[in-house]
């Protein structure tokens, strides 16, 4: 079985994110972009899966800008097969992801695919969704385990209610929370042979889908600041504050 | 708080601007290129920043027990070190031949660094294991290095160096450990060794000691010295462990610092060895060993350096005390950070250009090292040998002593908040302390660069430095853009060409009269160095600065201006004290050192 997992390139969780000066974005130039974290989880857990003899080769999919593939040298370094680059400028809408990962999906058969269950960046939280539907595959989403029984899997997702325990029937989709499992770091030997595992890059052109936005992004702005706290000396100051100057009450 | 995150743009700095042109030559034939050597920097980070330096203040808090011999290394160091030999650390330089990735040796540098900043304890396990394979690969017969490099190379065993005795120290022409010749020549050594950086721990398979020790009638002192290999498990001939050596931990000191790391009394009864390189030639493997040994002392210096800067800059931030005597800068608080007071701002300042200037000085060192491996040019190859042969009693004692110096700021921007433990600052000093005595003392270093570096070759080796920096003078004294540089990089290139003319020449009629400023004649070495690397480090920011989003080489170059109007003039005093010789502390009468309180 083949595992597809496909990885974004964000800016890095420690970077504090600066709106750019016009508005119409935040600042990525000389910024740290690292992998999204919640696709580290999910090439862990694919190494794991290969590691336990379930699967034959991990492939490692990045949709983006050609520095995408840093990214996927990455998930190669931690010990991805091999990877796939689809070059693609500017900002891509998940359903435009889900789209061009279908066609991926059509050319390689994986047995699973396995994404974040969202990106840090946009936190959008919907390309695996989409893609099992456009598929017709089975899903589990922000799943925090995965084991292996038969033709199937079960995974563990959280829910509001608690946890819940789904069957999966193979092929699936399943998006990764944190929980997942601690993501290895490269090994040494591991990076340098990551620049000669194969990574082919594919235009959209090959791939022939639409991606022609169907979101209109008008403005990015700023949170508005934290306004100063203020002392209150009693519960009947704040109580009387809450009511009449926040009107929350 | 202990604060750190690998100074990973100054890094990629000198990869990419600072020694990319001889770097790129380099590994022109090789399949290695600027991606690879920036990546493996990026997961080093990571493995240093979220693995070793949570477990540095508990390390140095629980310290290691010993226990009938055995020695039990603080919580979460054996996980440690399993996740980092599993990951292929250990082997970054070691030849592929013996299962390593045979990188640059400059790369050792950053990740040495990184790990000392995080966790300098943790470090001296790989750290003493990479001595041990480097003696060993130098210096021992293919059998030996067959049998035990790839298993050092892996990390499943781990190595030491064992030279110190209780009567000897410094003075190594007095040990006294003996090493009998066996008839299947092998060799039986007894005596008991001190101060054993790892000698006994668990974390590995096996620990391979190398011993200093005689043989019987070996000719006197320094010249009757061999060097040893002694496993603590004889390994049989396809690697795997055979019987237990004679010889073991008998206890392990109690100390002010690197308290997760054992310090430890090695006795040796009777122990099978087998010798590493010619008889009685033991002090020149060594010193092939000791020579990267060093460098990489003053490279923990720096790694200690960097994190005491990280550390006292972030509460300088934070702390709150205080109001800027030009206005207030944070009106809606009840005070301004510290980090608006000038005397802050200059300690600060202070860690800051050394710590970048040496980096710099160091990695380039680092190269040298290389480029004296790999080059075919023999006068090339002699040139980076001379370079790296100068410079490494420089670096090791200059940067242990920055080290010192740096944790010291950061105690002293801390306040009582960095006296205490809580924050983990003080223990910056502690464990910075040791680096100016190991590894040959700084003032043993001094004597090395005046008495023996100096000298070598009617004074070949100086030349690799001095013509270098002679030649980027007169090409740069006209830039306009070095104008708040070149004046003082070629005043304080003067000093220093003067007092190296006046100490080899009063040496000659004195002795006594170089080896007295040779401390203060390698600082003064030292701080022209650096100079002449903000210098250099000025001149590429310049040709920057019209693509500097973040600021990054406006900051070299201000930074660079503080190094060179703030620190490089203390070459002034160090030269008017050595001009003054040295007769007042030399001729100074015994007896009068007690004059205060003798009864
Ligand atoms: C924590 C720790 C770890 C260590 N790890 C190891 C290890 O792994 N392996 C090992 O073999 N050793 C190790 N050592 C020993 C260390 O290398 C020695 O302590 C060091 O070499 C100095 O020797 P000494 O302590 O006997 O001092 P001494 O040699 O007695 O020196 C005392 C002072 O006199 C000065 N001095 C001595 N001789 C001269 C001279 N000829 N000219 C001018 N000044 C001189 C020295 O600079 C020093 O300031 C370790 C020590 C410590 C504390």
């Amino acid at each position: 079985m083949k595992i597809l997992v496909a990885v974004k390139r964000v800016v890095d969780y420690n970077v504090q994110v600066r709106v750019k000066p016009d508005g119409t974005g935040v600042e990525t130039e000389n910024v740290k972009m690292s992998m999204n974290p919640p696709d580290e989880n999910a090439v862990e857990e694919a190494l794991r899966i290969k590691e336990s003899g379930k699967a034959t080769e991990i492939i490692a999919v990045s949709i983006g800008e050609s520095k995408c593939q840093e990214t996927i040298r990455t998930a190669l370094a931690m010990g991805a097969d091999r990877g796939l680059h689809i070059e693609v400028e500017g900002i891509i809408e998940p359903l435009a992801v889900a789209k061009i990962l279908k066609k991926i999906v059509e050319k390689e058969n994986p047995g699973l695919v396995l994404l974040g269950k969202q990106a840090i960046d946009d936190d959008c939280n919907q390309t695996g969704q989409m893609l099992s539907a456009m598929l017709a595959w089975s899903q589990g989403a922000f799943v925090s385990k995965i084991e292996f029984s038969g033709e199937n899997i079960q995974v563990t997702r959280e829910v509001d209610e608690g946890l819940e325990i789904l069957d999966l029937k193979l092929p699936s989709i399943v998006t990764c929370d944190l929980r997942l499992n601690e993501p290895r770091y490269a090994s040494l030997p591991n990076i340098m042979k990551a620049k000669k595992k194969p990574l082919d890059s594919l235009s959209l052109k090959d791939l022939n889908v639409d991606i022609t936005p169907r979101i209109q992004q008008i403005k990015v702005e700023e949170p508005p600041k934290r306004q100063k706290g203020i002392m209150v000396s009693s519960v009947e100051e704040l109580l009387q504050k809450l009511k009449n100057e926040a009107k929350v009450i | 708080m202990q604060t750190y995150k690998a100074p990973l743009n100054d890094m990629k700095f000198i990869l990419r601007d600072f020694i990319n042109s001889e770097s790129n030559s380099l590994l022109k034939n090789s399949d290695i290129d600027l991606s690879d050597l920036e990546m493996i920097l990026e997961e080093a980070s990571k493995l240093c920043e979220e693995k070793l330096l949570p477990l540095n203040q508990s390390g140095d808090e629980e310290g290691c027990k010993y226990e009938n011999g055995n020695v039990n290394t603080p919580k979460g160091f054996k996980e440690i070190y399993r996740e980092f030999v599993d990951n292929g650390w250990q082997g970054l330089t070691v030849n592929k031949k013996y299962g390593g990735q045979e990188l640059p040796y400059f790369m050792n540098m950053f990740l040495d660094e990184m790990i000392s900043s995080s966790n300098m304890s943790f470090g001296l396990y790989p750290g003493l294991t990479s001595n041990a394979i480097d003696a060993i690969e130098k210096s021992a017969s293919d059998e030996i290095k067959d049998l035990y490099l790839p298993k050092l190379a892996s990390g499943e065993w781990s190595g030491t160096m064992n030279l110190t005795e209780p009567h000897c120290g410094t003075d190594l022409g007095l040990t006294k450990t003996i090493a009998n010749p066996q008839n299947d020549g092998s060799y039986k050594l007894s005596g008991t060794k001190i101060f054993i950086t790892c000698g006994e721990h668990d974390m590995s398979k096996n620990i391979i000691h190398l011993v200093l020790a005689k043989t019987p009638n070996c000719p006197k002192g320094i010249k009757g010295i061999s060097l040893f290999v002694v496993p603590k498990i004889i390994p049989k001939k396809d690697g795997s462990l055979g019987e237990r050596n004679n010889l073991e931990c008998g206890s392990i000191e109690k100390k002010m610092g690197i308290n997760a790391s054992p310090t430890c009394v090695m006795h040796y009864n009777e122990a099978t060895g087998w010798l590493v390189g010619d008889l009685h030639k033991g002090m020149k493997a060594m010193f092939i060993m000791m020579n990267g040994a060093r460098l990489m002392v003053g490279v923990q210096g720096l790694g200690i350096a960097e994190i005491a800067y990280q550390s006292a800059l972030n509460y300088a931030k934070e702390r709150l005390q205080g109001r800027s005597l030009k206005g207030s800068k944070n009106l809606d608080k009840d005070a301004d950070p510290i980090l608006v007071h000038p005397e802050i701002r200059k300690s600060l300042l202070k860690i800051k250009t050394l710590t970048e200037g040496l980096r710099g000085l160091m990695l380039w060192t680092g190269l040298q090292v290389d480029i004296a491996k790999k080059e075919k040019d023999k006068f090339k190859k002699q040139n980076a040998d001379d370079w790296v042969s100068l410079m490494t009693p420089i670096l090791k004692s200059f940067a242990t002593d920055v080290g010192c110096e740096a944790s010291n700021l950061a105690v002293q921007i801390y306040g009582g908040h960095g006296y205490i433990k809580d924050h983990g600052i003080e223990q910056l000093v502690r464990d910075s302390r040791i680096t100016p005595i190991y590894e040959g003392t700084n003032g043993i270093q001094a004597l090395d660069l005046v008495g023996r570096k100096m000298p070598l070759h009617t004074g070949r080796l100086l030349k690799a430095f001095f013509h270098l920096v002679k030649e980027y003078i007169e090409k740069n004294s006209f830039n306009y853009n070095l104008k708040d540089f070149m004046p003082s990089l070629t005043k304080s290139f003067n000093r220093l060409q003067q007092v190296t003319a006046y100490i080899a020449s009063t040496g000659l009629k004195d002795p006594d009269e170089a080896s007295g400023p040779a401390s203060d004649y390698l600082k003064m070495f030292a701080l022209v160095a650096t100079a002449y690397v903000w210098t250099r480090y000025a001149e590429i920011a310049f040709n920057k600065l019209n693509n500097d989003p973040n600021g990054f080489y406006l900051a070299k170059i201000n930074s660079g201006k503080y190094f060179m109007t703030k620190i490089l003039p203390e070459t002034g005093s160090i030269m008017s004290s050595i001009l003054s010789g040295a007769k007042t502390y030399n001729d100074f009468e015994d007896s009068h050192f007690d004059s205060a309180f003798k009864l």
